[in-house]
């Protein structure tokens, strides 16, 4: 496949014709894709557009369908690549969590695996820490190789990672650096030193590949954008001619032209009001719920919205905030789940294996945890009472089958959660807090799921849903807070709640029509 | 506890009751192979009499396990009380019901450190509590090192005297089966140490104070062995610092393959019972037919790998008591 007619260098990673199938399911479709050297190229779609399919196939970790075709430097390498294979093509990956060990010091991390040794095996740590400290200062960072990687800061981190990554490449001709989502946990404060960074290393002739969710990013940073969508890519655009509405609308696959006509919503009595709610991510949070809304709380992975429930339901501990549901008020540091349920509060969280069924146990033991000393009468647990009240339960949420003493592992995941659905509507709360309540869940019972959260919020009932599933948030809330960098930027309502419009929100904070400006949102 | 209903499948009635059946197997062989000394109601009073103490100890041991802990400072706390009990007594002079009382707070006391540094501190509890073991024997030593005799009459009558052919110390052990069972069973405490277990975090979303839980397994766990301690200290009628260790292992064998009886894949408390006397027996056996002193340990050894290996399959089917394991191996 060599150009003869090629004059410029060739791509340091040119992908042509790559597919994944995953059981029958195309995930990705005659992707080509260049890398050139000295070029930030940015990737972008929407989550299972097919990018991390993409990037695990680059590293070896999926094997393409067949007919795939890779050349690194302008020679064919065959795919799917051997374990230990991209190392030596010179294709260095950072990935989302970066890879680094955090009790270690800044030099382990750095040369891990990679020590110069000396007669005796002896690992040279004068001359390691002299590298180390070589590499971290042509980023103009000042790390002391011997500090701890968890002392470090989130952006220091980031670039251990990164100098880690292109030392890796050190000695060979040309290769390649992906960088995939390695700014989605970092504070916006000091990025533009990551970013120096990157601009860096395509200046010394590297390709560069960036993988990221934010459009302001890509403005910053990539000479060329390519967009997947549905697994296919849509284009390969250059940044300096493209507007961030049309690269939005090429996520998308279509254009957002107009804008509805807000419908106020009927004002209900308050069912919980939160005020300067802080976490981990979010910061400064203050909203109401009323009584029979479902108020979704969306936005990109890692912008702070899935941290909302955890806070308020006490199960990671907050930094500040109060909480008030009807009369009754609680500082958010002070809350516990014991205390978050005695507020009427209750969470059904995401990771369902890990925090929400234990998976031996029988159904009727899994629902009854938190009501259990409802059961319990004279100095005895009445079990007969129990298995009714399961029995009735198990019927009202159409869990199939209806068989209180069955290992709960043993139903479908749809059937696990209409089951822990039914364990907390059991505990009455006033507000129940849901985590991606149809996460692995099959289409039949996402539809029985959604209408007992619509028939509970007819009866009072207020639901908090934090979900990166816009289209169920767009059909089933009242109004949808978005999120970004811990802060609400958008609050959709009425003919506003569209997918579209969500979509559009978390990838751009600012409304279509004003001014924007990638940098002044934290300001 | 989950009541599956009997006979739900031949299967799972053989995982029920398998253990009594072998049970009733090995009586079986070594009935016919020395019935003169086996079959024999001396025989029968003697192993229910002489392992009371390790019923005890066992059961407590499976309300740590059950939450999620493994406590090896049982035979350390057990150590320590024969010896206060006999030092209280015999040299301090102080009245019996004193000791005894002394004994099981200095146990209790023991069972809330091991939950500081365990709960509060966060450190495993496999750690802390084997310091803690070996801690205490050392303790027990600079107590007294000797060999005391003459422990008051009415904790040795309170233990040996026979009830119906068996010692008093059997029934203490059944009283304590029952009164584990009804918690396991028919108490929502039961049903949270099982869950905090089995699942830590889902019990912690679910509204359980699961520190609250793991503490209170730790200190009933110390508490247990500690009244082990009271009743072997009358069963002996003296004290002796070497005497607590070899109680350590059998309570684990014990527990495990108690595991894989009548509610298979959770600890609990009748197969526990069931257990003990089934090892008993098979040791007893063994030596009557004139395997010696060596027997016991390898008996009680390959029993507790056995055990776990019978539990871990069973729980490839059930996953039950694998997500326990996977927990206390952590």
């Amino acid at each position: 496949m060599s150009n003869a007619t090629a004059t410029v260098a060739p791509p340091v990673v040119r992908a042509a014709g790559w597919s994944k199938t995953f059981s029958g399911r195309k995930v990705l479709t005659a992707v080509d894709l260049d890398i050139r050297p000295g070029e930030v190229h940015g990737l972008v779609g929407q989550n299972g557009s097919g990018k991390s399919t993409f990037i695990k196939i680059l590293s070896g970790y999926h094997a393409p369908d067949r007919g795939a075709r890779l050349a690194v430097n302008g020679s064919e390498i065959d795919l799917p690549l051997r374990p230990g294979a991209a190392d030596r093509l010179g294709l260095s990956f950072v990935h989302q969590d970066l890879g680094l060990i955090d009790t270690g010091t800044v030099l382990e991390n750095m040369r891990l695996g990679l020590y110069e040794t000396r007669p005796g095996w002896r690992i040279a740590w004068g001359e390691e820490r002299r590298r180390a400290r070589a590499a971290l200062e042509r980023f103009g960072v000042d790390v002391d190789p011997d500090a701890k990687v968890e002392d470090l800061r989130d952006v220091d981190r980031a670039i251990v990672a990164i100098a880690r990554a292109l030392d890796r490449l050190e000695g060979l001709d040309g290769g390649a650096l992906i960088l995939d989502e390695p700014t989605a946990f970092l504070p916006r404060d000091g990025i533009e030193t990551l970013f120096a960074a990157v601009r860096d290393v395509a200046a010394a002739g590297f390709g560069v590949l960036f993988v990221t969710h934010r459009l302001d990013e890509i403005a910053a940073l990539a000479d060329r954008v390519s967009v997947l969508r549905d697994g296919a890519l849509v284009a390969t655009l250059d940044t300096s001619t493209t507007s961030e509405d049309r690269l939005i609308e090429t996520i998308l696959g279509f254009s957002l032209d107009e804008l509805y006509p807000t419908p106020h919503r009927a004002e209900d009595a308050v069912a919980m009001s939160v005020r300067d709610l802080a976490g981990r991510q979010v910061d400064g949070l203050g909203f109401d719920v009323h009584r029979g809304e479902i108020l979704g709380l969306t936005g990109l992975q890692g912008m702070g919205y899935e941290e909302v429930p955890y806070l308020l339901f006490g199960a990671t501990p907050a930094a500040a905030g109060a909480v008030a549901v009807g009369e009754r008020t609680a500082s958010a540091p002070s809350l516990s789940p014991p205390r978050a349920l005695e507020l009427g509060l209750a969470l059904l969280p995401a990771n369902r294996q890990r925090l929400g069924v234990i998976g031996p146990a029988s159904v009727r033991e899994n629902v009854t945890i938190p009501t259990l000393g409802g059961f319990f009468h004279g100095g005895l647990l009445d079990r007969n009472r129990e298995r009714a009240a399961v029995e009735r339960m198990l019927a009202d949420f159409d869990v199939r089958p209806p068989e209180p003493a069955r290992p709960i592992a043993t139903l479908s995941g749809g059937n696990q959660q209409k089951a822990l659905l039914g364990k907390w509507f059991a505990t009455d709360p006033a507000v129940l807090m849901l985590h991606e309540p149809t996460q692995g869940v099959d289409v039949g019972a996402r539809r029985q799921i959604f209408e007992q959260i619509r028939d509970a919020a007819d009866r009072g009932t207020a639901f908090l849903m934090a979900s990166t599933e816009y289209d169920d948030l767009a059909h089933l809330c009242d109004r949808v807070l978005v999120f970004r960098d811990g802060r609400v930027v958008a609050e959709l309502h009425g003919a506003e709640l569209t997918q579209e419009r969500i979509v559009e929100r978390c990838f751009r904070g600012a409304r279509v029509g004003e001014p924007h400006t990638p940098d002044g949102e934290d300001a | 506890m989950e009541a599956r209903g009997f006979g739900t499948s031949l299967s799972e009635f053989a995982s029920r009751f398998g253990l009594l059946f072998a049970f009733a197997a090995i009586v079986v062989v070594f009935g016919a192979l020395r019935p003169e000394t086996f079959l024999t109601t001396t025989n029968f009073q003697t192993i229910l009499g002489s392992q009371s103490v390790l019923v005890i100890v066992t059961l407590g041991l499976i309300v740590a396990l059950t939450a999620g802990e493994i406590d090896l400072s049982i035979a350390g706390v057990l150590t320590l009380c024969v010896v206060l009990v006999a030092k209280l007594n015999v040299v301090a002079g102080l009245p019996i019901g004193i000791a005894i009382g002394a004994a099981l707070a200095a146990g209790l006391l023991v069972g809330a450190t091991n939950a500081f540094f365990v709960v509060a501190i966060g450190i495993e509890s496999i750690v802390v509590t084997l310091g803690m073991g070996t801690f205490l024997v050392g303790l027990s030593f600079a107590i007294e090192e000797s060999q005391l005799g003459g422990i008051s009459e009415t904790l040795v009558n309170a233990t040996r005297e026979q009830l119906l052919g068996v010692q008093l110390g059997f029934y203490y052990g059944l009283l304590l089966t029952v009164i584990v069972w009804y918690v396991f069973a028919y108490t929502p405490l039961g049903r949270y140490l099982y869950f905090v277990g089995a699942g830590r975090d889902v019990a912690r979303l679910s509204g359980i104070r699961v520190q609250a839980i793991r503490a209170g397994a730790l200190i009933a766990s110390s508490g247990f062995a500690a009244v082990g301690g009271v009743v072997l200290a009358g069963l002996l009628g003296a004290t002796d610092p070497n005497v607590g260790q070899s109680f350590l292992l059998p309570a684990f064998a014990a527990a495990f393959l108690g595991a894989t009886a009548i509610t298979p894949g959770r600890f609990n408390p009748w197969g526990t019972f069931i257990a003990v006397y089934f090892l008993v027996t098979g040791i007893t056996g063994l030596q009557l037919l004139g395997l010696s002193g060596w027997v016991e340990q390898v008996f009680y050894g390959v029993s507790l790998i056995l055990a776990v290996t019978l539990s871990r399959l069973a729980g490839r089917r059930r996953g039950d008591l694998q997500t326990q394991l996977g927990r206390l191996s952590q």
